[in-house]
């Protein structure tokens, strides 16, 4: 999100809505000050990545113009869905919709912008503090969190009723077992990958030199049509905590659909890697299974989270769980971030600190970060208790303050839907990529131009980045361009 | 041999506790190893377990009963007395069916029952015989133990049984016959049968009653009071007839480049098996550990890795029980644990102790520094006698193992068990200062 000092995000005063000159701390008029930050508001504005300040809104017909900004730095108003002539994914016409929630169905004349992403992101790491959105930014489309009537959600309906179309819901194995990589694949010949001399026993270790072989799980890559995803256990862990799902498919009505989920196993707690793989294949489970009932990919992002809570929290109750660490052991945790393409929309939802960026394929505009960490840090900027440089200094600053697990006391499954108006690659990634290109420009930085074209390479890189940067956790890394291409024959 | 795929053979587990976690280019990995064996019979169970054996192969055990019948034995008169009495209650312990003897020991060794250099048979008959028999036990005579080990040998081996086990009694020091004539008896019947040890009265050597009970596997005990052998022989009888797998090794399978720094059994005594490993083909050994009944032992295993980068893991050892067989091969008996080693730069992780690597650790310096102790203050050196049993009431103050700081607490006035601040007692009863030398290597498990 925005990384931008917060009073220059705001262009009017929020308590009394004078304008506001950049750089004031405190309002002209009545004196708020500007640097307190106020509540954060529980929903999250459906935010379009647009264009910069600078820069239109690119080509397409298809997307309205992003209102001008108010002033030098201020950013764009957001395009909502409702900005455009609706159509439904079969590109028919849509019956006129309202938003239904607490959105004014247009945008406002002048530009009281939510902080987006076109604000250059933010000054060197390990600052970048998540900004929450300031409270003058309206036009929220789609709230986050639960009770949401989904069916009345607008832009995006899905008319038709779902046809039982044959698409497999796992895709087809695409596994990619690079030769190069460091891990080989537990289908190679049995022998030892570090002495090269021993055969490998059942428990895995060679019985020769007795070195643990490399496990499925220590690199993973995977196509899926458009979306490519790699995970890395990394230089410094023993076992690879992350989890990643990928898959493409197709609405009911045919248009295509992407979709990648990312979790990261909480080290702490008990059976991480197991949490991960849970949450990770319930997720994108539950997604496919919505997507295909036609519902807004939005609710079936929260949908998949709380589904994937649910089969974290039951590990808990698993024998395995009390029987690996008897009493005072934490239950099984990790965090999730998923991302949605679909007809033009692109949806995320995360809770914890593994983040997804929006990249977009004309280098020349910004990049942007799409989710907020629920961490120490960003609660501490957020809550404007520390600055970001104070709070990424202090040694909690990464502690997260959102997971799933049975021990999460309250599950709040973030969700943001975008309208991108141009291509681009969003990346889902866990800290252990962004901690080695933690601002949107860096990740953008490292991230090869022909991503959309080949997703599978430029997770490679990502990954890769990581590694050479110290690999100090494990690094996992979806690209799903932006937007669905067209299926391909024979993959749906 | 038996058949160990039968369901109430006991079944062994194994459970391994160990800090997996090394910092980078840490090499020492140490694990507690516990191994159990259960379901079997219960202890003094007066059942024969004829499923193990096909038919005609007879009874599964052979026990002989050494008792010293030198000179000694009649100072005091009741020692002999009480000796004939603990001798005639384990032989009322045995099980029918079981095989036994019951040898006289002085300088040499006589057959006291059955004589011919046969086993008699258990059963109300022979018992009946073995006690009448006892009654010619008469003192007269010098102590060579070697001779009672290698009669008790020959006897037991002319039984076709699946546990041998001996029972030893003496009251004197091994003085008509070298040292080394001892060991090597030892070193002959060592992995033919077992055997417990006992010292009666005060007269005998500490270190000789407990090297035979190490070397052969069984316990070592000290019988200060006479009267209390009977109970004591009906314990071990009883124990004795609970065995029910012989012979049974602890098999450390080792990765290339690594050393093993020690082996040794720390629960339920302190017994270091390092020097008696057999190897097992390539990068592998068996330690023994005798017999087994429903019991559960504890063992402390130390290897020494080449490190490895951090984030590695390798398995460090695999530990397995088998049972060697005559013809070399061993019959695995199913149960393993791996010791492993994960290289880490979590610092929390690595340098954490597992609790019952420090335990056993501070079981076996305990030990250690009664038996140092003990050591110091007989050769006269006041000030390393009281540092070392200092240490010991420490230890024994702080892991919860009551017994030994009850036995230390005779030798020296604890000022203040938790700093080890302890003074020697002028003066020690020779049976207090003897108990605590045998008993020093008793350890307690970890308070769960």
């Amino acid at each position: 999100m925005s990384q931008m000092p917060q009073q220059a995000t705001v262009s009017q005063c929020p308590s009394c809505a004078e304008p506001l000159e950049s750089g004031d701390r405190f309002c002209g008029a009545c004196g708020y000050d500007l640097s307190a930050v106020p509540a954060p508001q529980p929903d999250r504005p459906t935010i379009a990545m647009s264009g910069s300040a600078l820069q239109p809104p690119a080509g397409s017909a298809a997307w309205p113009h992003a209102a001008e900004p108010g002033s030098h730095d201020t950013p764009p108003a957001v395009h909502l869905p409702t900005d455009l002539p609706g159509t439904d994914s079969g590109g028919g016409g849509l019956p006129a919709q309202p938003p239904a929630v607490p959105a004014p169905p247009t945008v406002p004349p002048t530009p009281p912008a939510p902080p987006v992403p076109s604000a250059p992101p933010a000054p060197p790491a390990p600052s970048a503090p998540p900004v929450p959105p300031v409270p003058p930014a309206p036009p929220t489309a789609w709230a986050s969190g639960a009770g949401r009537p989904v069916t009345a959600a607008p832009g995006v309906r899905f008319d038709r009723s779902p046809e039982p179309e044959e698409f497999p819901l796992q895709a087809p194995d695409p596994r990619v077992v690079t030769e190069t990589a460091d891990g080989g694949s537990a289908e190679e010949p049995k022998v030892c990958v570090a002495c090269r001399a021993g055969r490998v026993d059942t428990d895995g270790y060679c019985e020769n030199c007795g070195h643990a072989q490399p496990r499925e799980r220590d690199h993973m890559e995977q196509e899926s049509g458009p979306v490519a995803a790699v995970s890395d256990r990394g230089l410094r862990h023993h076992r690879n905590e992350d989890a990643f799902a990928v898959g493409h498919t197709a609405l009911p009505d045919g248009s295509p659909v992407s979709l990648a989920i990312v979790c990261d196993g909480v080290s702490s707690a008990t059976r991480p890697d197991d949490a991960s793989q849970a949450a990770a294949r319930t997720a994108s489970e539950s997604l496919r299974a919505a997507l295909d009932r036609g519902t807004h990919p939005q609710q079936a992002m929260h949908d998949a989270i709380v589904a994937a809570s649910r089969a974290v929290d039951s590990l808990a109750a698993e024998p395995a769980t009390a029987r690996e660490h008897a009493p005072h052991q934490n239950a099984p945790a990790c965090t999730i971030v998923g991302a949605v393409v679909a007809s033009g929309l692109l949806v995320v939802g995360w809770v914890g600190d593994s983040r997804a960026y929006w990249v977009p394929a004309d280098r020349g505009a910004p990049a942007a970060r799409l989710t907020e960490d629920d961490s120490w840090a960003a609660q501490m900027v957020a809550a404007g208790l520390m600055n970001a440089a104070e709070a990424y200094a202090d040694e909690r600053a990464h502690a997260i303050t959102g997971w799933l697990g049975a021990d999460a006391y309250e599950l709040e499954p973030h969700t943001a839907s975008f309208k991108p108006d141009r291509p681009g690659v969003v990346l889902v990634c866990t800290d252990g990529l962004w901690n080695y290109a933690e601002t949107a420009e860096q990740m953008a930085g490292v991230l090869p131009p022909d991503a959309d074209a080949r997703p599978l390479h430029s997770a490679q890189v990502l990954v890769g980045h990581a590694l050479d940067g110290g690999g100090h956790d494990n690094v996992t890394v979806a690209v799903v361009p932006f937007p669905a291409p067209a299926q391909g024959a024979g993959s749906a | 041999m038996a058949n160990f795929s039968k369901s109430d053979v006991p079944q062994f587990s194994v459970d391994v506790y160990q800090n997996e976690y090394l910092p980078e280019g840490g090499h020492e990995v140490n694990a507690i190893v516990t191994v159990t064996a259960t379901g079997g019979g219960t202890v003094g169970s007066a059942v024969t377990a004829p499923h193990l054996y096909s038919a005609g192969q007879g009874p599964s055990a052979a026990v002989a009963i050494m008792v010293d019948c030198s000179g000694s034995m009649d100072y005091p008169p009741e020692k002999m007395r009480n000796a004939r009495d603990a001798t005639a209650a384990a032989i009322d312990t045995l099980r029918d069916g079981v095989h036994f003897a019951v040898i006289g020991g002085t300088h040499v060794a006589k057959e006291v029952y059955p004589g011919g250099g046969r086993l008699a048979v258990a059963d109300a008959a022979t018992r009946g015989q073995a006690k009448q028999a006892l009654r010619r036990l008469g003192a007269g005579g010098g102590t060579a133990i070697g001779t009672w080990l290698r009669l008790a040998d020959r006897l037991l081996s002319s039984a076709d049984v699946s546990i041998r086990h001996g029972i030893l009694l003496t009251d004197g020091r091994n003085e008509h016959e070298s040292p080394q004539a001892l060991k090597a008896a030892l070193d002959d019947c060592a992995g033919r049968f077992t055997c417990d040890a006992r010292g009666v009265g005060t007269d005998w050597e500490v270190k000789e009653v407990t090297g035979i009970a190490s070397a052969l596997l069984g316990t070592a005990d000290i019988v200060a009071d006479p009267a209390a052998l009977t109970t004591d022989f009906t314990q071990m009888m009883e124990t004795a007839m609970g065995k029910e797998v012989a012979d049974v090794a602890l098999r450390l399978w080792t990765p290339v480049g690594t050393t093993v720094r020690f082996v040794k059994q720390v629960a339920p005594s302190v017994e270091d098996l390092t020097e008696r490993r057999t190897g097992a083909g390539p990068r592998a050994g068996d330690y023994p550990t005798g017999s087994w009944g429903d019991e559960s032992r504890d063992y402390h295993v130390c290897v020494q890795v080449p490190p490895a980068g951090l984030g590695q893991e390798m398995l460090a050892a695999r530990v397995s029980l088998v049972v060697p067989q005559p013809d070399g091969t061993a019959q695995n008996l199913g149960a393993q644990g791996l010791v492993r080693a994960v290289w880490t730069d979590d610092m929390a992780a690595s340098t954490s102790i597992n609790p019952q690597v420090a335990h056993y650790t501070g079981q076996a310096e305990l030990a250690r520094a009664i038996q140092q102790g003990l050591d110091l203050r007989k050769a006269g050196d006041i000030d390393g006698a009281t540092a070392k049993l200092g240490r010991a009431v420490q230890l024994a103050g702080a892991s919860g193992n009551a017994d030994t700081a009850k036995l230390l607490a005779k030798v020296v006035d604890v000022v203040d068990a938790a700093t080890g601040t302890v003074r020697l007692k002028a003066k020690v009863a020779e049976a207090d200062e003897m108990t605590l030398e045998t008993r020093s290597t008793k350890t307690v498990r970890v308070k769960k």
